[in-house]
């Protein structure tokens, strides 16, 4: 028992990682322009089958990535200057109804352009080493170290980078970056692209864990939803841990029930949250 | 407002449902079945215009009022030995009026986006039940159950015929409707807009908004679990499909398309989004979403009023 909580534990982590990437692109499209992004999950679907089609093609994983996340970021531009930049102004209700329909239309696309079949990514990384009673692939490991090396990179430009700096100025007070000089619509149309891109990134790189669907998209949305909002919207750090507290919780759960119903534990912390906590689990409280 | 509804809007109204109740007599089996069934998702748009439209608050989760009217007519259909409509109807209520009291009472604490997500999550939490409850829901097949026969108790019972089932629905749909716009149209009503327009003045004003907003949505969570019931009845399955959250989003987008606040708009939305369906599956098949949600994202940006949204003033008098 001893030994299935700990192997959990890592599953959870390793889960909480690929999440946590999912999250704080979502994180970062709601903090700077109020767009509750529904169609996030069918991003990381449309990754995943581009990577998975690239990789099918090279044979190459990080060519993959690399298509993948370019290829998303560019689609995400258009998307946001399509349908979300005539939407600036209006009620951030409306934002979700529109990409409502961006993620019907999506997952509908994935489904006529990838057909039915699920699609695999081999691993990359091969080999396994002994966890207690099982096999435990390296891929598993490596994954969220890629992840946290990705979210880590988000962090540093955010902190350090030119527009990284341009982003936090426009999230703070947008009307003021714009009387800076800052290229407001731009900015929204960058992140937007960055925030595509990281989701893309974590499809090819949740893709040799499971396989890509066209109907996983609405999973990792609500999922990704969750944490954001336990992490406190728009908030990068709290969206991290809320990713892997979440996931653990979810983990654990899954040795007492079926892992379909494991997912109703996310949604309990999800609404307790809601109620008690609203602003976010891991923010200090707002004077 | 209420009492000086004109002769005009009578005569329409008398106008529209005779129209409705004239012409399945004329179409094939097919269209008749399929107008019936617009008048039951019209009803479903219809219950949640009182929170999108009315209240302002936009419920991704109105699958869960519909999904538990459906099962629990399904439920009492299957148990009782004779089926009775009348007592499914209520069990249907019943099942969605409990869900829409655990739903009301901690959705209606959040705002905006917030109260959006936990309405999506409360539906997926039912549908996750119902998915997985095997031994009572039927899990993923669903259930199949008989359709009850027409009774006016002791008086008179006789099965349904497709006119029939098309009258019947027709009226429950009209007087819905009748009982919706007096609602939306009394003070209660009243006080619902003006949380919409201004929630902290229609606090200040002294109105204990919360009230309002639990009673709108179990308002809302009853007449949405009439349409499931109805559904119920004309299909005679409930499969878990009905509780998953696409269902919550066609409702919204019934909204958007015919026009929010309006009541016969959402109506509209429904026939509207149905026979776009209808037409446009024949061609692309399943891809039919694509069309249909480009054009939905197009009047998203251009059309936000909807159909009948320039009408929203007459609609409302």
């Amino acid at each position: 028992m001893f030994e299935q909580i700990l192997v959990q534990t890592v599953n959870g982590l390793v889960n909480g990682m690929v999440l946590a990437l999912v999250a704080s692109g979502l994180t970062l499209i709601f903090g700077i322009m109020d767009v509750v992004n529904f169609a996030h999950g069918d991003l990381v679907m449309l990754g995943g089958f581009t990577g998975a089609v690239t990789v099918a093609q090279t044979g190459n994983f990080w060519l993959g990535l690399l298509v993948a996340a370019l290829a998303i970021a560019v689609f995400g531009a258009l998307l946001q200057v399509t349908t979300l930049r005539p939407l600036i102004g209006r009620d951030p209700l409306t934002t979700i109804i529109a990409t409502f329909g961006v993620s019907l239309v999506l997952q509908k696309y994935a489904l006529w352009q990838f057909g039915p079949t699920a699609r695999n990514i081999p691993q990359p990384i091969p080999g396994q080493f002994e966890l207690f009673y099982l096999q435990y692939p390296w891929y598993r490991l490596g994954a969220a170290v890629m992840a946290g090396a990705i979210i880590g990179g988000l962090y540093l430009f955010l902190k350090y980078g030119k527009y990284g700096i341009w982003i936090r100025a426009t999230t703070q007070d947008r009307i003021m970056a714009s009387a800076m000089g800052i290229p407001v619509p731009l900015v929204h149309t960058g992140v937007f692209a960055i925030g595509s891109a990281m989701a893309a990134a974590s499809g090819v790189l949740f893709a040799p864990l499971a396989s890509v669907t066209q109907t996983m998209g609405a999973e990792f949305t609500l999922r990704a939803f969750s944490v954001v909002v336990v992490g406190g919207m728009g908030n990068l750090g709290g969206s991290i841990l809320a990713a892997l507290f979440i996931s653990l919780l979810e983990a654990y759960a899954s040795l007492v029930v079926s892992p379909s119903q494991a997912v109703i534990v996310s949604f309990v912390v999800l609404i307790l949250t809601l109620l008690f906590r609203p602003t976010g689990l891991f923010v200090p409280t707002p004077k | 407002m209420s009492s000086r509804t004109g002769t005009g809007f009578w005569i329409g109204f008398v106008v529209v449902v005779a129209a409705l109740a004239v012409v399945p007599l004329g179409l094939p089996e097919f269209w008749r079945k399929f107008l019936t069934e617009i008048l039951i998702w019209g009803l479903l748009a219809m219950s949640s215009d009182i929170l999108i439209g009315y209240t302002g608050m936009v419920s991704f989760g109105h699958s869960a009022f519909f999904g538990l009217g459906l099962y629990g007519a399904a439920a009492a259909l299957l148990v009782m030995r004779s089926p009775n409509l009348w007592v499914a109807l209520a069990v249907g209520l019943g099942a969605a009026s409990l869900v829409a009291v655990f739903v009301a009472y901690f959705a209606t604490r959040l705002r905006d986006i917030y109260f959006a997500i936990s309405t999506f999550v409360f539906s997926q939490i039912f549908y996750v039940i119902i998915f997985t409850w095997t031994d009572v829901t039927g899990g993923e097949n669903g259930l199949y159950f008989t359709q009850p026969p027409f009774t006016i108790p002791g008086i008179f019972s006789a099965r349904f015929s497709t006119v029939s089932l098309h009258w019947f629905v027709l009226a429950v749909v009209a007087l819905s409707y009748l009982a919706l716009r007096r609602i939306t149209q009394s003070p209660f009503g009243m006080v619902l807009q003006s949380i919409r327009e201004n929630e902290p003045r229609t606090r200040a004003i002294g109105y204990h908004v919360e009230r309002y907003k639990i009673v709108a949505v179990l308002l809302s969570g009853l007449f949405a679990g009439l349409s499931g019931t109805l559904y119920a009845i004309q299909h005679r399955f409930a499969a878990p499909d009905f509780v998953f959250f696409t269902v919550s989003g066609e409702v919204v987008i019934f909204n958007v398309m015919g026009g929010m606040g309006t009541l016969v708009g959402p109506l509209v939305g429904a026939a509207t989004f149905l026979l776009l369906r209808e037409g446009l599956s024949r061609f692309w098949t399943e891809y039919y979403l694509i069309p249909l949600g480009i054009t939905f994202i197009l009047m998203v940006i251009f059309m936000p009023q909807g159909l009948l949204g320039f009408w929203k003033r007459r609609l409302n008098q």
